[in-house]
């Protein structure tokens, strides 16, 4: 029986490789799909007497743009961002995240901001608590306050149309 | 009309190839003559129209037909010359049909080298190569046609992947698919003597010149890739462990116990099974990689685009000849007999033990590469197995591999006497352990590591040296010793020089990633570098910022190096090309980051010391050299002429 060995060993080889020609490698999902956004309260950016909470955005279907004023792949997506803030098809909030030279009040006064509220997330906590990786990554929050989908990079208009889209009328947006 | 009739060379070649498998296979079988013949002209002629086809394609590339939908997205209007030509093999499509000429060049070399075999020998070997050409021709003109027009023509191309821009890519991949393929040769004899039932010495001495030129052609082409990614990717690695180089790799392994399970099975008629197993491994792997490599499988840095459809055909061509191939050898298994008996200290004992470690490395190497594949498809989550893994199950592995070979070529066929070797090696063991401990004292203080690799490329050295002496002891002259003799023992050589190169490298490297303004001094490993500045260069397809950093020593300036940050035009990628002054003992090398001011005064800038890591390189060579070098070893001309009178060649050595 020995001699069968490595054709038996091949064949189950097989199986899987078959099975993973149907899956995708790249696609690394978040835990935090499914769950509630975590909660926090933070000050806004040129108005710190102010502050936002995900609490406040009950009811409605919202988007999470983690970005920062030094990160150069959020200046490539803030035209898209632009545009989506004209259409409205949903409130975009930008968490700004981990902003030491205080720079994003001062950017959007310039470039235009496509945000309802910029939270201000100065020592990063609130990014951990939402398993940020790194900027752009934007999480599509359904009106219970659940995190139903999480994009990592920046937003493109096919990335746009192909992801979110579909994702947004599903959730009734 | 160039690439039109580069299409229809590829279907003259797919034909061609159907005639060489079919007609020779079946005139084998029924000893008939006429159809065996077909088998050279056919494989001779196929290779031709390959060679068109390649011709057609790099003719597009080369005058910028973007009319050509591969040339649109993989060359561009100003890419230089050489980057166009290399483009050609730069997309999927053009690199597998690489693939496709470099079978079609190797069987013609055995159409040519053969005149000596046996008819119905030769007819197998082309035919089943000739099965394996139509596999890859068929691949080509359903899924991956390169030749495919876009209408309308874009106006300029997309550009080359920048990545692949450099000197090391323009031989790597064809260094690499000559060793990947060339096992296909092996793999050939393997079958037809399975299918023949001759599993002789004739056999295995017919199989080890092609074995060894392409373990030779692919350890070159693995060198390349590793010597191209310390140059190109920035991070100062010569090896990754990314699923790309391990499908390289992977054959290697199987490739290296298989020349040495061939040698046993030549010289002493032992192992006939586990040759011939090993033989379909090694080419197994090399398309098991390309599956892995092009199916999208396994994400990598260096995949190609995906397409489900591809990996389908592959994963149906991977059934049809590896499962063939080993239910053939299921079925042939119980005709194999085992002769030449030895004992358990013998020459083809350790070798034995040599192969079963390289297996299990091998093994744990193929694991790694697949385990994340295996979990997802599992539905048990996803995660990466990288370097600490295979650094933590492959070194180890490799240990008692090192130390075997330092003994094995020492031994007697047959029955060794284990007092004798001790006499002989006693003091090779000794200087080698004291080597191991000391010298690390003279560096950085002991550290096991560096003390393993020392005493183990000491052991290598040292017995290499006393075969050279016992062998002259015998045949008095230095010239007189065989061919085979000096590749093996330059192979072992450059085997201990690339561990000791490894060794210094991984142990005492150094490196510091600094934010550096215009006239900042950083110090490392007893050099200053000055950053002097960037200034903007334009390229031929990019544009760079071209750093200036002086390094010196103990005040005395030394040599001034250029790193550069480039963007190029058509993809708007961005690349970091190192800087690096090359010596015999330590490399600098000095890689910009990013821009940390809008002025691009200050850089982020990452500065590395690496010790000795030219001799990984250099080992390599040798190991290259050496296997060349074996390979046109007279005896292989010589004794397979003498058989050829008798026809079939069933006697043993």
């Amino acid at each position: 029986m020995k001699r069968w060995i490595p054709l038996l060993v091949f064949a189950i080889l097989v199986g899987f490789f078959a099975k993973g020609l149907l899956l995708n490698p790249r696609e690394v999902p978040s835990p935090f799909i499914g769950k509630p956004a975590p909660a926090f309260t933070l000050p806004l950016v040129g108005n710190a007497n102010a502050s936002f909470s995900p609490a406040d955005m009950k009811g409605k279907v919202w988007l999470l743009n983690v970005w920062a004023p030094w990160c150069v792949s959020c200046r490539q997506e803030h035209g898209v961002l632009m545009e989506l803030a004209r259409s409205q098809p949903v409130p975009i909030v930008g968490l700004n995240w981990k902003d030491k030279e205080r720079e994003a009040a001062q950017l959007l006064a310039e470039h235009g901001s496509p945000y309802v509220a910029v939270p201000d997330d100065l020592t990063g906590k609130t990014g951990i608590d939402y398993g940020v990786t790194g900027t752009p990554e934007t999480y599509v929050v359904d009106k219970a306050g659940i995190i139903r989908m999480k994009h990592i990079g920046p937003i493109s208009p096919e990335v746009w149309k192909e992801k979110f889209e579909p994702k947004l009328k599903e959730l009734g947006a | 009309m160039i690439p039109e009739l580069g299409h229809f060379a590829l279907i003259v070649a797919l034909l061609l190839a159907l005639t060489q498998a079919i007609l020779p296979l079946i005139g084998a079988q029924r000893g008939n003559l006429t159809l065996m013949s077909v088998a050279r002209p056919a494989a001779q002629g196929q290779f031709v129209f390959v060679a068109i086809a390649f011709g057609c394609l790099a003719w597009s590339f080369l005058h910028n037909d973007f009319s050509v939908e591969n040339v649109a997205r993989n060359s561009f209007s100003q890419l230089p010359e050489i980057y166009r030509f290399t483009a050609t093999w730069g997309s999927h499509e053009g690199s597998m049909l690489l693939w496709a000429l470099i079978l079609g060049f190797w069987t013609t070399s055995v159409s040519v080298f053969s005149r000596h075999l046996p008819d119905d020998m030769v007819a197998r070997v082309i035919g089943i190569m000739g099965l394996i050409s139509t596999g890859f021709l068929a691949f080509l003109l359903t899924t991956s046609n390169p030749f495919l027009r876009l209408l309308p023509a874009a106006a300029d191309g997309r550009d080359m992947n920048p990545l692949l821009q450099d000197p090391g890519m323009v031989i790597h991949p064809p260094m690499l698919y000559m060793g990947y393929v060339g096992f296909s040769v092996a793999f050939a004899f393997a079958i037809a003597a399975l299918l023949s039932g001759r599993l002789d010495a004739a056999w295995a001495r017919w199989s080890r010149p092609w074995t060894t030129v392409a373990w030779a052609f692919l350890t070159l082409g693995i060198a390349l890739g590793s010597w191209w990614a310390y140059n190109e990717l920035g991070w100062g690695g010569w090896w990754f462990w990314d699923p790309t180089e391990n499908a390289s790799f992977m054959p290697w392994i199987a490739g290296t116990a298989l020349i040495h399970s061939l040698a046993v099975t030549e010289k002493r008629g032992a192992f006939k099974a586990w040759t011939v197993l090993l033989a379909l491994t090694a080419f197994s792997l090399s398309l098991l990689g390309t599956f892995l490599v092009r199916s999208g499988v396994l994400s990598s840095v260096h995949a190609f685009a995906t397409d489900p459809a591809r990996g389908a055909f592959i994963l149906g061509f991977l059934v049809v000849v590896i499962g063939g191939s080993l239910a053939l050898f299921a079925w042939r298994a119980p005709k194999m007999l085992t002769g030449g008996r030895f004992t358990w200290f013998s020459r083809e004992a350790l070798l034995l033990a040599n192969n079963v470690v390289l297996l299990a490395a091998l093994g744990s190497v193929l694991l790694g590469t697949l385990y994340p594949l295996l979990l997802d498809a599992l539905g048990m989550g996803k995660i990466s197995v990288g370097p600490p893994y295979f650094n933590a199950v492959f070194v180890p592995l490799m240990a008692p591999a090192l130390f075997l070979m330092g003994v094995g070529p020492l031994a007697r066929w047959k029955e060794a006497s284990l007092p004798d070797m001790v006499s002989r090696l006693k003091w090779a063991l000794a200087i080698s352990v004291a080597t191991g401990l000391l010298l690390p004292l003279t560096l950085k203080g002991f550290n096991p590591w560096a003390a393993l690799g020392f005493t183990l490329s000491m052991w290598i050295l040292l017995t290499v040296l006393i075969g050279f002496r016992e062998r002259l002891k015998n045949s008095g002259r230095i010239g007189n010793l065989p061919r085979a003799f000096w590749g093996m023992q330059l192979a072992h050589l450059g085997l201990a020089w690339g561990v000791a190169g490894i060794t210094l490298v991984a142990n005492y490297q150094e490196e510091r990633d600094v934010r550096m303004n215009v006239g900042d001094h950083t110090q490392l490993a007893g050099y200053t570098f000055t950053f002097q500045g960037t200034t903007e260069r334009v390229g031929p397809n990019y544009r760079a910022a071209k750093g200036t950093v002086e390094v010196s020593r103990d005040g005395k300036k030394l040599f001034v190096l250029h790193p550069e940050k480039r963007v190029y035009n058509a993809s708007g990628m961005p690349m970091t090309e190192a800087a690096i002054h090359p010596n015999f003992f330590r490399d600098v090398y000095v890689a910009l980051g990013e821009p940390l001011d809008d002025q691009a005064k200050t850089w982020a800038v990452r500065l590395f010391h690496k010790p000795f890591i030219n001799w990984l390189w250099i080992g390599a060579l040798f190991m290259v050299a050496g296997g060349f070098l074996a390979a046109s070893d007279r005896r292989y001309r010589i004794a397979v002429k003498a058989t050829a009178p008798a026809g079939a060649a069933v006697q043993g050595a």
